[in-house]
Order: C-alpha cells, then sequence, then structure tokens
C-alpha cells in the first residue's frame, strides 16, 4: 500500500443545501474508485471533519460516475442566509477533503492523474 | 423530429449576461434562466420588506432584452423562476421592458402558487415568516407552454422543472412517464448552474479551459427519448467532458439514487454518461420512479443581525498581529457590556502583497494573513456597536496594516433562519395561477 492524498487522486465538487455541505468525490478509473470505497468511509470523513462539521456525515455511492457523495449535516453555521462564516455555501470544504491522506495499491497509486498543478508567474 | 434545444442562460442572481448572447446566436428553441438559489430567497425577501412592489431578481429585464430579437422572431421561447417571491410583479416588469422596446405580440405568463404565507394557520408557520414557498413542479410551466406564452415567469419552482416543463411540452411525455420525465430533470440539474457544466468550478486542470475570457454556457439537444447531448457554442471557452458533466450531475443532489422533484423521482446513478470528444457529452438511460406525496418549501424567519470587521497585516509576525486587532475589537465590545449571541474569528491568508519577493516553498509562515471577526446580535442597533472605533488601529494598532475592508463601518446585515417544510400538494395546487397577456 501507498500512502496518497486526495488531492492527487481525485476531483471534488461542493454544494449546499439548508444547513447541510454536499460534497462529491470523483475517481478516475475502477480500480482509484474501489480504492476509496475502501478507505473513505462515511466515518473516516467525520473524523476528518471533526471540529468543523457538527452533525452526522452520510455516503452515497454513484458507481456510473465513479464517485461518492458525502453528505454533511450541521456543516455551514446554520445555513448560508444565517451563517457568520466568510464561505457561508462551503465551497472550499471540498477542498478541504482532499487534504484527506488514504492508503491505497501501490498501482492506484502510480496512476494518480491529478498531480498537475496550475501555473504561477512568478514560481 | 429533430431534437429540441434549450439554452441554460443563467445559474444564479447576479450571474453573466454576455454568455447569453452566445447561447442564443448558437440557436435554441428555449432559453431557461434559473435566477434562485436557497440564499437567493432571503436577500429577495429582505427587498419585498423594504418595498411591496419588489421580490424578483431585478437584472431579468436584461436577459428578456438579450432573448427579446429571438422572441420576436418565434425563434426561442423563454422560461425563468426570476419572479422570486413576487413573480406577479417580476411579470409586470417584463411587460413594461417589452412595451418600451415596442415589441407587440409576444405573450408573457406569470405563474403563482408557490406562496404559502395565505395558509400560515394550517402550516402552522411562525408569527415571524418573512417568506414560505413551495417548490412547484413543471405543470404549470407546460400549461403556459401549452397555452402560447413566449415568456414564461414563475416563482419558486424546482430549478430543473423549468428545463424538464420545455421538454414535456415539446414532446407531449405523460405525467407517469418516469423514465422520461426523470431523464427531462437531469437534462435541468445538469443545465441549471450555467457554467458549472462547461468547465466552471472545474475541479481539474481548469487553468487548462480554452478562452477564460469568454466562458460558454451550456446547451442541451435533447431527443424524443429522453436521452441528451450537452455541449457549449462555438468558439466559447471553457470545456464539456465526462469530468465536467459527472461534476454537475452529483452537485447538491444529497442520494443520488433517488433525487426528488414534485414530477418524478430521478435515478442518477441508472444514467450513462459518454465523452463524444468536441465538448458534446451524451446522457443517456435514465430511470424514474413516482414522485413523492409532498411538496418541498422554504420558510424564512429572521434570525439577528451581522457584521463584520477586516484587519490585513504583512509579513513580519503576520497572523500574530491580526490576531491582536481582531483582539482588540472584540475585547473592546465585550468590555463595554455590548451584547453579541456569536462570535466568529478567521485568518486567511495568500500571497496578495508579495509577489515575485515571497518564496512559498520555503516560507515558514504566511507572507501575510487577513484576520476576519464576524458577530451576531438580536438588533442593528446591538450590532453596530462592534466596529465603531476600530480605525484606531490604522496608526495605533501592529505594524503593516494592509487594508481593513469595510473596517468598523459596515452596515450590519440580517441574518435569516431557512427551514425546509413538507406540505400537501393538494393545498399547494388549488392555489396555482397561471395568468397570459399579451404586450
Amino acid at each position: 500500500m501507498t500512502r496518497v492524498t486526495l488531492r492527487d487522486l481525485c476531483a471534488v465538487r461542493s454544494g449546499d443545501k439548508g444547513d447541510i455541505a454536499d460534497v462529491s468525490l470523483f475517481a478516475d478509473d475502477v480500480a482509484a474508485y474501489d480504492a476509496i470505497r475502501q478507505s473513505v468511509t462515511a466515518s473516516v470523513v467525520a473524523d476528518h471533519f471533526a471540529g468543523l462539521v457538527d452533525g452526522r456525515v452520510e455516503r452515497y455511492e454513484a458507481a456510473n460516475v465513479l464517485a461518492l457523495k458525502f453528505v454533511m449535516h450541521g456543516a455551514l453555521g446554520g445555513g448560508a442566509p444565517r451563517s457568520l462564516r466568510a464561505d457561508n455555501l462551503g465551497k472550499t470544504l471540498g477542498a478541504s477533503l482532499l487534504r484527506l491522506e488514504i492508503d491505497v495499491p501501490a498501482d492506484v497509486a502510480a496512476g494518480a492523474k491529478r498531480g498537475g498543478r496550475a501555473p504561477l508567474p512568478w514560481r | 423530429m429533430a431534437s429540441v434545444r434549450i439554452g441554460g442562460g443563467q445559474g444564479f442572481y447576479g450571474d453573466g449576461i454576455e454568455p447569453v448572447a452566445d447561447v442564443l446566436a448558437a440557436g435554441v428553441d428555449f432559453l431557461v434562466c434559473e435566477a434562485l438559489a436557497e440564499l437567493t430567497l432571503a436577500i429577495l425577501a429582505k427587498d419585498r420588506q423594504r418595498d411591496e412592489a419588489a421580490g424578483f431578481t431585478r437584472d431579468l429585464p436584461l436577459y428578456v432584452g438579450a432573448a427579446l430579437p429571438f422572441i420576436v422572431d418565434g425563434r426561442t421561447r423563454f422560461v425563468t423562476n426570476a419572479g422570486g417571491i413576487n413573480p406577479v410583479a417580476a411579470g409586470r416588469a417584463v411587460m413594461r421592458s417589452l412595451r418600451a422596446s415596442g415589441a407587440t405580440g409576444v405573450k408573457v405568463a406569470t405563474i403563482v402558487g408557490d406562496d404559502l404565507r395565505g395558509h400560515a394557520a394550517a402550516l402552522e408557520l411562525p408569527d415571524d415568516t418573512i417568506f414560505a414557498a413551495a417548490y412547484l413542479g413543471a405543470r404549470p410551466i407546460v400549461d403556459a407552454l401549452d397555452g402560447g406564452a413566449d415568456i414564461v415567469v414563475t416563482g419558486r419552482v424546482v430549478d430543473a422543472a423549468l428545463f424538464l416543463a420545455c421538454l414535456v411540452h415539446t414532446y407531449g411525455w405523460s405525467w407517469d412517464d418516469w423514465d422520461r420525465l426523470a431523464a427531462g430533470v437531469v437534462v435541468g440539474h445538469l443545465l441549471e448552474c450555467s457554467g458549472q457544466v462547461t468547465g466552471g468550478n472545474y475541479s481539474g486542470p481548469w487553468w487548462e479551459n480554452s478562452n477564460p475570457l469568454r466562458p460558454g454556457f451550456p446547451i442541451a439537444e435533447v431527443d424524443a427519448d429522453g436521452s441528451a447531448v450537452i455541449t457549449k457554442p462555438p468558439e466559447t471557452g471553457g470545456r464539456v467532458t465526462f469530468d465536467t458533466v459527472r461534476q454537475q450531475l452529483l452537485y447538491e443532489v444529497h442520494d443520488p439514487r433517488a433525487y426528488l422533484s414534485p414530477d418524478v423521482t430521478a435515478d442518477f446513478t441508472s444514467l450513462t454518461v459518454d465523452d463524444l470528444g468536441g465538448d458534446r457529452v451524451r446522457v443517456s438511460g435514465t430511470r424514474g420512479a413516482p414522485a413523492p406525496a409532498t411538496y418541498k418549501a422554504l420558510v424564512g424567519r429572521p434570525a439577528g443581525w451581522a457584521s463584520e470587521a477586516r484587519f490585513t497585516y504583512s509579513w513580519p509576525d503576520a497572523e500574530a498581529k491580526a490576531r491582536a486587532a481582531v483582539a482588540f475589537v472584540r475585547g473592546r465590545a465585550e468590555a463595554a457590556g455590548v451584547s453579541i449571541d456569536e462570535w466568529r474569528e478567521e485568518y486567511f491568508g495568500v500571497n496578495a502583497f508579495g509577489g515575485p519577493t515571497v518564496d512559498l516553498a520555503t516560507a515558514t509562515e504566511p507572507p501575510e494573513v487577513t484576520g476576519r471577526l464576524a458577530w451576531r446580535a438580536a438588533s442593528a442597533e446591538e450590532a453596530g456597536k462592534v466596529g465603531r472605533g476600530s480605525g484606531v488601529l490604522g496608526l495605533s494598532g501592529p505594524p503593516m496594516i494592509a487594508g481593513m475592508g469595510r473596517g468598523g463601518g459596515a452596515k450590519p446585515t440580517q441574518l435569516l433562519s431557512v427551514d425546509a417544510l413538507a406540505v400537501d400538494r393538494a393545498l399547494v395546487d388549488a392555489q396555482i395561477r397561471i395568468e397570459i397577456e399579451e404586450s
């Protein structure tokens, strides 16, 4: 097994409904999907967000698009129109999920396709 | 029959208007403008509190204006939920725009019935309810289109229903043809956030998107069986790929096996997404099941007043300085006995000021940090007391302050709590009305 950061393995998109953050995690092939399905459980995600998300975390699978969906309750400080957070819509919570490190089979780590980085002019 | 073409012209109140011209020029049978997020209803409710004739999204005439030559020619029909919490006023605004531009013979339908405030007792709405709106389905929009409307203005309806209605009207799908209705919901869900399916908010190599100065909004080519190709106008920027389409497919849907709407329950895990190349992605095979027994509604109530102050400091010790500034404002308010119900402190920083002088690879502390302090109080007056006097930090606080944003002078903003509610369908259906007026 090899340790990878989800940033290098997956894409993500987050949205909101009331005080619920809704985060989808996308793999690029079946092997990577199986790996995240094994490792990125609802309880792993709940632990990862402990202190930021107050309520329960539910996970759904969408194998047809190689994706996992995490529905996180009590995640937005009361919901967008009520929240004091700068990110009241929880758009950055997906990025926070990408910071999670998991162990995956070596071939999945070697096949990770999300390692590209946006270019910056002065670096 | 050739496939019907639907354009996604708007994804929220405040979205871009320029991409609509490209969608219209590419040719669409329907232009659908989706203007209402959950947060938008709260914004519009505050508008209506100030002015009974307000409460719809004020950029509506812009979109109508862009589409008008195509509407007048009979090339394109226009469907929008820009009516917000005051569709009647929105319908009037559209009629005014049409008259001002001399467009005659254009039929405008206004759909009301989502407002639940008339049933406050039956629904046990709280006394301080500011808005209460049910998410209507596609049926009244289909009725309006069947009635010959060129422009349809609604209030709160399910976003995807705006698109589904165009398909039911065109193809005459039956209201128990669950698979086709579900396919229509999928098309609507993919298009309702405008550029978010065509390379916007893209988690992937977004920096490789073509022509970022000219974002392309989506077009769906939908066949009679509900299968669709998602694409965008030629020459526009962004991209349409398997990756961009699946990211939007699952956006905000919770359980993807059962995406609920008043018209159908759609199974988003049943469909197939095929990347055809050339910014064309085919979506097919969607399965559906009967709709839930109730409508979903949102109820908004006052939830206090908020304001905030920001202080940005340069290296060195940027975070410590920002924390000192926040502690100064907060400590003084607490010492003065200001009654604050909730505080929130945030410290964020990226390399906004140092440019090439900063080597982030070897930096051991952030180049700058913005400290943000927000608070909630029961009244605007109380919330307004906190930031006063924090301008003194400019010359008398920690060194190298780079900006204070709106500082302590920001006017408090009213907060609202919004709760979901299940509502008996018969109660809502009985009050749905469609008015069609000709310019």
